[in-house]
């Protein structure tokens, strides 16, 4: 009587309870499924112009929208709707039940992972149909990409998590983050092309994952010509994974040794 | 042993000490209930129980084990006991089926989730998506929920807050069949009725000590308190204060010949007595 069930198979559960309860609200899946091409569709419809010999404006923007989509759906939606689920008492009335802390963090990093993959097939289908974007052929890029959006998935989640302590309330909660994740995805890169951004801001954006994932999505989608355009004269894969890693370790740090179940 | 034993617990916050050296016994399969007015450290002494808070000092055992516990044994002690807290609001967009049947996995052997569904009234509603239930209904949802994995020990918080008299009738019944089935439940209410219908033993709680634990109908002295008989005597209302209503009423008959007009004996109710040994908090 004292097997309780493991937790994984309790987090695998609560993976596909809570895509369950994502694909039910209406609002929160447009907005984190859509958006992103939305964005898309207009960023690739005003700016046409070629910013490097075969490499258009639309074309570097999908790979930096892949790349703040793991951000938007991991880490803000996270860091918002946890405090949500906070103040109405549902974390309360988990940790009152044999349900561990680690099943938690697994069926929300199932539910950042399903909704990434729908975003990334939207947003790479709407990139080769209306804006140019070219699939890469090189298996390697495919490999780049998968590893790319599992440890980014991983990390946006794991931070995601550890950032919902911060705000106090759910209500207060959007305040906090959207203007974090705005500022990064301005200083990262992704709206604008990153080397013409202000030396001190490619600075800023260095230690944070977001540019290394835009960096990292370049690689895959634009020609290996074009890394001699990056700051570094390359794609910095190896570096990528480093900091990316340090990032998912800090994340998973916070998340379980700080994470609040309860609003006092 | 008892299923649940306080020694000397004690809780600060800051300078605010809610808890100062509380005892309590909790035998197994009963109903026992807490009752004292806000801030009077009941809260803090059932969070303590349930392992949401920690103590500053003193003892506490539940189910033989310490709430601190944490890790896998965490899990084990949780297995076994069921929390039914104040509002909780979440999981709107899942049935009451979805949700009773996930929390079943969270345990080692459940009960059946049909079964449970049916127990708390909502079979009708099982496929309802939770945000369409009323208040009631919900509050439904949260016991089948906090007995999905067939608990030793129940904690109730609050359980009938905004019931229509009728839900609460049906409630009621729910949980004492609950402890007739070998539930041992702990029941948090402010309500004096439902710990008088409910519970085998209450326990005062206040200025965070235990002021009396006693049956719902001995407490304060209750049973053996003066009885209040009241009568119509022509145009007048009597009320007479005694220690031997009987010998009154036979009295009273015999005067009446036979049936005493609009006659009413009444002890102290659970509330008069209650509100007496709490003091009124505006003094």
């Amino acid at each position: 009587m004292n097997k309780v069930p493991s937790a994984l198979k309790i987090g695998l559960r609560r993976g596909s309870l809570e895509i369950k309860q994502f694909s039910r609200q209406r609002e929160s899946v447009v907005f984190t499924l859509f958006f992103p091409v939305i964005l898309l569709v207009i960023f690739g419809s005003v700016f046409q112009n070629t910013i490097a010999p075969g490499v258009t404006f639309s074309q570097y923007f999908v790979a930096g929208m892949i790349a703040s989509g793991l951000v938007n759906t991991g880490f803000q939606a996270l860091a918002i709707t946890i405090p949500m689920e906070r103040d109405v008492g549902a974390l309360k009335r988990l940790r009152g039940t044999p349900m561990p802390a680690s099943s938690y963090f697994i069926g929300k990093a199932i539910l950042i992972f399903a909704s990434m993959a729908v975003q990334i097939i939207m947003l790479l289908g709407f990139g080769v149909l209306f804006f140019g974007l070219e699939m890469p052929t090189d298996i390697s890029k495919w490999v780049t990409f998968t590893w790319l959006v599992i440890l980014g998935s991983a990390c946006s989640t794991a931070l995601g998590i550890a950032f919902s302590i911060v705000p106090k309330s759910g209500r207060g909660a959007s305040a906090v983050v959207s203007p974090i994740v705005i500022i990064l995805q301005f200083f990262s890169g992704v709206f604008f092309v990153f080397t013409q951004l202000p030396t001190w801001m490619q600075q800023v954006a260095a230690i944070f994952p977001l540019k290394w994932l835009t960096q990292g999505m370049r690689s895959v989608f634009l020609p290996d010509s074009f890394a001699a355009e990056e700051v570094a004269k390359s794609w910095e894969i190896g570096r990528t994974f480093v900091i990316l890693m340090l990032w998912l370790a800090i994340g998973i740090f916070f998340s379980v040794r700080k994470f609040k179940w309860d609003r006092d | 042993m008892s299923l649940i034993e306080v020694k000397g617990l004690k809780k600060s916050y800051g300078d605010l000490q809610a808890v100062r050296g509380l005892d309590l016994q909790i035998e197994q399969g009963e109903i026992f209930s807490l009752l004292g007015p806000n801030g009077a450290g009941k809260t803090t002494t059932v969070e303590i129980l349930e392992g949401f808070r920690t103590r500053d000092s003193g003892s506490v055992s539940v189910l033989g084990v310490d709430p601190q516990i944490k890790g896998h044994e965490s899990r084990i002690w949780r297995n076994r006991i069921g929390i039914v807290l104040q509002n909780s609001a979440d999981a709107g967009d899942l049935s009451v089926s979805e949700t009773v049947e996930h929390f079943s996995n969270y345990y080692s052997n459940p009960l059946n989730v049909q079964e449970v569904i049916n127990s708390v009234g909502l079979d009708e509603k099982q496929s309802s998506l939770i945000r369409t239930l009323s208040g009631g209904q919900r509050r439904r949802l949260d016991v089948a929920l906090g007995i999905i994995g067939n608990p030793e020990l129940l904690f109730l918080d609050e359980p009938t807050t905004g019931f229509d008299p009728q839900a609460r009738r049906a409630f009621w019944s729910l949980i004492q069949q609950l402890r007739n089935d070998g539930t041992t439940i702990l029941l948090t209410t402010h309500y004096l009725d439902e710990a008088q219908a409910l519970a085998d033993r209450v326990a005062v709680i206040n200025h965070g000590q235990i002021v009396e634990i006693s049956t719902p109908t001995e407490l304060g002295g209750r049973a053996t308190a003066q009885a209040t008989v009241q009568w119509r005597d022509g145009a007048q209302i009597k009320l007479e204060k005694t220690d031997n209503p009987t010998a009154l009423v036979s009295k009273l008959s015999a005067h009446f010949g036979g049936e005493v007009p609009e006659v009413i004996v009444t002890r102290p109710s659970l509330e008069d007595i209650y509100l007496e040994m709490i003091g009124n908090p505006n003094e």
